[in-house]
């Protein structure tokens, strides 16, 4: 019997970011697209946040792991540049993921006022452009008084 | 070799990628605030990361079964083709940031027109990276700016970096016969449309950081022809180190 399309998402659903290890690939949106041909043969699209991301290849790993750890062996990973990786690809749902951990979901209609992920508070201060990762820039919040990371519109 | 020319293109803008990337890396650990030391590993990150996407292409085009690692790390200095600009030595934080901004100022263009490329693959990779150098030009120029309407010591100490650092400017923009090629065959970008609107920018910060323009537009050049300054080969003593003391060594 060959292999499905939502068999191979729903393996890959266990892949998650290395760096933010509650969201997966999925919900990042650096999946991009699974395809099974008639021979069951599988090819798994992903494309990179950033260009220098370090996470890319060990996303590559932690995808054919999870397959071979399913029996499925007859498959190739794919990186395509364009069009470009997006925060608009981000799902909801990982948006809901992120905050949950501690990092402001992007937040494209206003990059100024950034929600708190602690105590939900809009008075916060950018610190830095640049923060722990390329995705991210650091935040502080002034009536927590908490430093936190907010992942950035790009 | 599939294209000679599209190959020598490809190096120009992949070794300014590695040079600079390699040079903001030495700050590591340096930076003036801990903020900043991030801002700069970080961007000196996404230059590698560019990098990488180039080094790869250009390898492909090369087909003599190298790699980017081979671009990398086993070329000689007159193989790299950067810009004189970016191997300049960091000088203190405010030099650092007048490169970075000679820098972006440029690539945040070239990338913005190098999307329109007939090259698929060469219009990708330059969208991907177009995002990235606005971030760059953002922070480069707001610490342009920061620094010359800053203290008086802040002030003098970006003129002094804008002043040694304003003939290395224009080579980035000079044409070769390299770029005329390219931009003949469709795959280049026209040079002469980045410079103008390149050089509005400039204008533009340095008069809102309150700072002068040197009067002399004498542009060092030889760097995208092989001819370096004696920095290169320190830096490439550091970077390529490994590779030459234990060749074919992996992680």
């Amino acid at each position: 019997m060959v292999i499905s399309k939502s068999q191979i998402e729903e393996i890959l659903d266990e892949v998650k970011d290395p760096e933010i290890p509650v969201i997966s690939i999925a919900d990042l949106g650096i999946l991009r697209d699974v395809k099974v041909n008639d021979d069951g043969f599988v090819e798994v699209v992903i494309t990179p946040t950033y260009t220098g991301c370090p996470a890319m290849m060990e996303i590559e790993r932690d995808i054919n792991n999870a397959l071979k750890k399913e029996g499925i062996n007859d498959f190739k990973i794919t990186t395509v540049l364009s069009p470009a990786w997006s925060t608009d690809l981000m799902t909801e749902e990982g948006k809901a993921r992120l905050k949950e951990y501690g990092i402001a979901p992007p937040n494209p209609s206003n990059e100024e006022d950034i929600e708190c992920p602690n105590c939900g508070s809009y008075n916060t201060k950018l610190v830095s452009q640049f923060g722990s990762t390329a995705c991210k820039s650091l935040f502080k919040c002034n009536d927590c008084l908490e430093p936190f990371d907010y992942f950035k519109c790009h | 070799m599939q294209d000679q020319n599209k190959f020598n293109y490809i190096i120009q803008q992949a070794d300014n990628c590695l040079i600079l990337g390699q040079r903001l890396a030495e700050w590591c650990g340096h930076g003036p605030v801990l903020e900043q030391d991030i801002a700069m590993t970080n961007i000196s990150l996404d230059l590698i990361g560019q990098a990488r996407l180039l080094y790869q292409y250009a390898s492909e085009i090369q087909e003599e079964g190298k790699t980017e690692d081979d671009l990398a790390y086993l070329r000689d200095a007159w193989d790299f083709k950067n810009v004189l600009l970016v191997e300049q030595p960091n000088g203190d934080f405010g030099k650092t940031i007048f490169r970075q901004f000679l820098y972006d100022t440029f690539s945040c263009f070239f990338y913005e027109e190098l999307m329109k490329s007939t090259d698929e693959r060469l219009a990708s990779i330059a969208a991907k990276s177009h995002k990235e150098t606005l971030y760059h030009m953002k922070w480069s120029g707001d610490w342009v700016i920061r620094l010359g309407d800053g203290t008086e010591e802040s002030h003098n100490r970006i003129q002094q970096s804008v002043n040694e650092l304003w003939s290395y400017k224009d080579e980035i923009i000079s044409i070769n016969s390299v770029d005329q090629e390219a931009e003949k065959a469709g795959y280049g970008v026209s040079l002469e449309l980045i410079k103008n609107k390149r050089n509005e920018k400039i204008k533009a910060v340095l008069e809102e950081a309150t700072l002068s323009t040197p009067e002399s537009d004498y542009a060092h050049k030889g760097g995208k022809e092989g001819t370096h300054s004696e920095y290169l080969g320190y830096i490439l003593a550091d970077l390529q180190f490994l590779q030459r003391a234990y060749p074919g060594n992996q992680w």
